[in-house]
């Protein structure tokens, strides 16, 4: 590893669990080096993970970390944020996590527009509990849980969060490490909920029953499917069949939540005072 | 001469997954028998750091030089 980036690593716990090829090792490192590109304080720097594979991230990372129990990660980050506004809370959390058993936390902490820094890791599926299901695995996908193929729709991160209210949305994937660096440091400098879609890869539990090759294939999946938000728009639509758009995908700035939140006991102060 | 190889290979941390020697645009790198990388022709090596970057379990590290 990069001698500059072993200070933001608990470098006594690597090598981390995740399986040969696992593509979260990729994005962790992507926002290691977003947090160390953007300059903020690493001792005012909290990261909350749920339960699951992608949720392992925080325990090799050297920061004040914190694993809570399934789904509840944004719940918890909400409270260590109002808690103490002038932090900056990450939350690494995985597709089951965050839109199944965290689906509620999800739509509501980017309706109140929170300043958390989400980074949803989407492998497709249930991968430390056998390779189950989940929200995010593909239509006619097979899994444990789906033998015959998956009859699910799955959904789609970006949109669901938008429509829920964030401000700030993008994706990335494990292939491209460089626009998904840049992405988590545009979401830790926009104040509002920040959400990173980083599209990561399981070769055990979901490449190896959809015949998708090994890790290097996957990978490479990934670049052939993915298309930037920007060349799409100048393409027709028959062309964006089967691709998925990655980039920034959604900036609108709102009023943040901790921030009305202090307005508001400003105010009532103020008018207790008169 | 491992002093003087482009890349720093930790391979304590290698877990054979293979995505170095398959992304590297040059083919510097290769896999032994075990699937484990290793440096097969370090002179095609330009440093672009793409193996670096894929790398899940930070194994590779480009040394490159101090401008």
């Amino acid at each position: 590893m990069r001698p500059d980036l072993q200070e933001l690593f608990r470098m006594e716990k690597l090598p981390h669990i995740w399986c040969p090829g696992c593509g979260h090792g990729i994005i962790m490192r992507a926002i290691a080096e977003a947090i160390k590109e953007s300059g903020i304080d690493m001792d005012k720097t909290v990261i909350v993970s749920g339960i699951g594979c992608s949720s392992r991230a925080p325990g090799y990372m050297n920061f004040d970390t914190c694993h809570t129990i399934h789904g509840r990660a944004l719940a918890f980050a909400t409270g260590i944020k109002l808690a103490n506004p002038e932090l900056n809370v990450f939350v690494i959390t995985g597709d089951g996590d965050a839109t199944a058993i965290g689906g509620n936390h999800f739509i509501h902490a980017a309706r109140r527009n929170i300043d958390l820094n989400v980074i949803l890791f989407n492998n497709n599926i249930y991968g430390m509990t056998g390779g189950q299901y989940s929200p995010l695995t593909p239509t006619g996908s097979k899994a444990t849980t789906s033998p015959y193929g998956n009859v699910e729709r799955n959904f789609d991160i970006p949109t669901l969060a938008i429509a829920a209210g964030a401000s700030y949305v993008g994706r990335g994937t494990a292939y491209h490490d460089k626009l998904l660096k840049d992405l988590i440091i545009a979401g830790i400098n926009n104040k509002g909920f920040s959400l990173i879609e980083a599209i990561s890869m399981c070769p055990t539990s979901f490449g190896r029953r959809n015949k998708l090759g090994n890790a290097a294939k996957m990978l490479e999946l990934q670049k052939t499917a993915a298309i930037n938000v920007k060349a799409a728009q100048k393409l027709p639509p028959e062309k964006l069949e089967g691709k998925f758009l990655i980039g920034e995908l959604h900036n609108k700035p709102a009023p943040e939540f901790t921030e009305e939140y202090d307005k508001l006991i400003a105010k009532l102060r103020k008018e207790a005072e008169q | 001469m491992l002093g003087e190889l482009p890349l720093d290979i930790n391979l304590k941390h290698c877990k054979a997954c293979g995505i170095c020697y398959a992304i590297c645009p040059r083919k510097a790198l290769a896999g032994d028998k075990l699937g484990k990388v290793y440096m097969s022709d370090p002179d095609k090596c330009t440093k672009c750091g793409i193996c670096e970057a894929h790398c899940p379990d930070y194994v590779i590290f480009v040394r490159r030089d101090k401008k």
